[in-house]
């Protein structure tokens, strides 16, 4: 992760870094593995939406993080966190509603925040994220301080009304924010094509001046250069920009969904063809940056982690009782 | 025959206004459209076109008249050949009969014509007894209060649609652009959802935006980030992120706008856990309690009623002057009856206060102030002298302030009571326009009357 936010538009790419992106979607895809086992065990309850397939959209922009970014997103949200540096035991205890979760037990797998690692949420409510997200660019500039707000949401969400809303004010007022489209096809279960009367999303904001780029949502490095650019783009005061990351989801919408709106040959195709985690896996076997026992070592100190997580979040308490009535003022 | 130019309304709620200017002299030929002269509303200055054309016969009120009434006549006009002299002479009419801050002084004389106990103006241990008090509007207790927790906190901004270039849509932030800038005081486009999402996230970073509304009536369109982003997020975050964010704005019925622009939400907001809900009637409530606000590491709803905007009353002379959250205030005395009401109910109430004296019946009465928290201690207490409720608001009666009042006495008062606790309240159904429906839909001083004579049984 970099720290110094006047970095160039890319963090260098030498191979600590490049291992680091690969060991970080690996690690949301355990986890995300582990958690819809947890959720089929009963130990996760209510929603639970999966970002097995998206990886790569996360990963490749918190790596250019700098300590006034901030991140926000919707419900489809546990890669966000991990991808914020975020303990993935704090994450699955609270999936599990456990006390030691980062809301206590009292957000859930939609509803996580850390003020710490500046991760704004986890909101429920498809769209409402973008104003939010735009509201914290709009700190950053009252403040004076170089932080962007990496703002991500769905092509579901891009049909909200709010979104154009805040793309106006955004745009108006010159805030610092990335709007990062994530387009994964469906809208739960409806497709773009059936959705959207313009499915090119980095298009949505022409109307009111804003940049849009469209990137490979699969390929990890190219989601690192246009993210790049976009963050030096809202540092450099011009504003905000759109990225819609080309993407797929490989489960449901959430674990109830058995997404039968698709078929299982265009899943096997894109999963076979275009997967995030292999692809980049094999092209820096490719490369000499991994060798096959590197990646042994990865995996196996990702499961002891995402198993040590699980451990952790079934055996946490669940939350006191008397957590019913805190934190409700101040 | 000469006609009489009247004194124009210019806004649904304006009753009166100043003559600022005269733009035309007596013997003046005029036309339709020519600009007679400049009218001060306590919105705007605003210009007075006419429509008939003649000459200017005799100027009736003088410039720089103030509280001239609306319909009041201003000048004459004569029609063609008329001269001046033809015009029945006549004297030009007085100015405003009451001074600014009638309410006060009417609402402070009643308290000592009467022989029952007098009326407690601030019991508020906040200031001390002795301190100067300063009529002040309403409209100037809400400035200065954002204008002097702006001073004090630079995390502080007003965010709304024409609150900066325009001084407020209802003349709130006047000045204010002025003093804080661009930075501070930020004309929003219009859109409510927008904007409201966009404050709520800047104070989870941190910064305390105040959100004016134009009118409540708007904010349905921003009632997802008020409720689920702004008021549960601290819970839902196991309390590490919060909005310390007030949205205010004019709430309830104006004058003749119609259904969609005349409904009172403070069931609805007061409804929710997480939020406070302000409503205030007197200037110093207002003043004391958006300071409050203001500060308040909560989201706060702040419910403000335009017609009240315009009354005086005195507010405390002080550097700081600021009141705790929660708490109701007995403005009034009585072991009769008590009356519990907010907002510009308040006003209902004060008047039916001084007719029921009349009648013989000490009625207490009980200004809430705070929706959420609920002081129902200082009702309880009360029903427990009086031994009688009457709530007063304006709100719809389904699920209403005064349901949830009733509901709270029948518990913990029960065998106080010696009637049934009773509501006086809007008429349940949509805001009418015609001038005659709206003044049934709304509750009246009669119906609090009629209401205190039910639960006296001396109806």
């Amino acid at each position: 992760m970099s720290t110094n936010a006047k970095s160039p538009a890319s963090p260098p790419r030498n191979s600590e870094s490049l291992k680091k992106l690969y060991s970080d979607m690996l690690m949301i895809r355990r986890f995300e593995e582990r958690a819809g086992q947890l959720y089929g065990m009963g130990l996760i309850g209510g929603f639970c939406h999966l970002y097995i397939g998206q990886e790569a959209v996360v990963v490749g922009m918190q790596a250019h993080v700098g300590p006034n970014d901030q991140s926000i997103t919707a419900y489809r949200d546990h890669g966000h966190m991990l991808a914020a540096d975020i303990d993935p035991n704090a994450v699955m205890a609270e999936l599990t509603g456990r006390s030691t979760g980062l809301s206590r037990g009292k957000g859930g797998s939609m509803h996580m925040f850390s003020s710490e690692k500046k991760f704004y949420g986890g909101h429920g409510i498809v769209g409402a994220q973008v104003p939010l997200g735009t509201g914290l660019a709009f700190a950053n500039k009252y403040r004076g301080n170089d932080g962007v707000c990496l703002t991500y949401f769905g092509d579901g969400a891009s049909n909200q009304g709010q979104v154009y809303e805040a793309f106006n004010m955004a745009e108006l007022w010159k805030l610092p924010v990335v709007y990062i489209i994530e387009n994964n096809q469906y809208a739960m279960g409806t497709s773009v094509a059936r959705s959207s009367a313009l499915t090119d999303f980095s298009k949505r904001g022409v109307s009111f001046n804003i940049p849009g780029i469209q990137v490979d949502g699969m390929d990890v490095e190219k989601v690192m250069e246009a993210g790049g650019e976009a963050i030096a783009h809202c540092r450099a005061g011009k504003g905000p920009i759109i990225l819609e990351m080309k993407t797929y989801r490989y489960r449901g919408h959430s674990m109830s969904d058995p997404a039968k709106y698709r078929t299982k040959e265009e899943l096997t195709e894109i999963r076979e063809k275009r997967d995030p985690i292999e692809n980049f896996g094999r092209k820096l076997l490719d490369g000499g940056v991994l060798t096959e026992q590197d990646m042994k070592a990865i995996d196996t100190d990702i499961k002891a982690r995402v198993v040590a997580s699980a451990e952790f979040a079934t055996q946490s308490p669940e939350p006191g009782v008397e957590e019913l009535y805190t934190d409700i003022y101040a | 025959m000469s006609t009489e130019i009247l004194m124009p309304a210019l806004s649904p709620t304006m009753e009166e206004g100043k003559l600022a200017k005269w733009l035309v002299k007596e013997g003046d030929v005029i036309k339709s459209g020519t600009i007679l002269a400049e009218i001060e509303t306590d919105k705007a200055t605003m210009e007075f076109e006419s429509v008939d054309e003649g000459t200017i016969g005799q100027i009736l009120i003088a410039e720089g008249t103030e509280g001239v009434k609306v319909n009041a006549p201003i000048a004459t006009l004569l029609a063609d050949g008329e001269k001046a002299g033809d015009a029945p002479a006549r004297k030009p009419a007085p100015a405003a009969e009451l001074p600014k801050g009638e309410d006060h002084k009417a609402f402070a004389d009643e308290g000592t014509k009467q022989s029952g106990p007098k009326i407690v103006v601030g019991n508020d241990p906040s200031f001390p007894e002795g301190t100067e008090m300063v009529m002040t509007t309403v409209r100037d207790a809400l400035r200065d209060a954002m204008a002097e927790e702006m001073r004090r906190d630079e995390l502080v901004f007003l965010m709304g649609e024409e609150v900066a270039e325009y001084q407020g849509a209802y003349k709130i932030s006047q000045g204010m652009l002025q003093e804080f800038g661009e930075r501070r005081v930020i004309d929003t486009p219009i859109t409510e959802h927008g904007f409201a999402g966009l404050a709520v996230g800047a104070a989870f970073d941190g910064l305390k935006p105040i959100v004016e509304f134009m009118t409540w009536n708007f904010a349905m369109q921003a009632m997802d980030h008020i409720i689920n982003s702004a008021a549960k997020t601290r819970y839902m975050s196991g309390g590490q992120m919060a909005s310390p964010i007030v949205f205010r704005g004019p709430n309830g019925a104006a004058a003749r706008v119609g259904a969609q622009h005349s409904q009172d939400y403070s069931s609805w907001y007061a409804h929710v856990p997480g939020m406070k809900v302000i409503a205030p009637y007197f200037a110093a409530d207002a003043k004391g309690l958006l300071k409050a606000a203001i500060r308040d590491p909560n989201p706060v709803i702040f419910l403000e009623n335009e017609i009240v905007y315009s009354k005086s009353f005195p507010v405390p002379k002080l550097d700081d002057f600021v009141l705790p959250i929660g708490k109701a205030r007995v403005v009034r005395e009585g072991k009769d009856v008590t009356l519990v009401s907010y907002s510009i109910g308040v006003g209902l109430c004060l008047e039916a206060v001084e007719k029921l004296a009349e009648m013989g019946i000490d009625a207490e009465l009980i200004d809430l102030r705070s929706l959420r928290p609920l002081d129902t201690g200082t009702v309880i207490e009360s029903v427990k002298k009086t031994n009688r409720i009457v709530t007063v608001e304006q709100a719809w009666p389904v699920c209403s302030i005064g349901a949830h009042i009733a509901a709270v006495v029948a518990l913990e008062a029960f065998d106080y009571l010696d009637a049934p606790p009773t509501r006086v309240n809007g008429k349940d159904v949509p805001m009418p326009y015609a001038a005659n429906l709206e003044k049934l839909a709304l509750p009246t001083v009669d119906d609090v009357i009629a209401a205190v004579k039910s639960v006296t049984y001396k109806a």
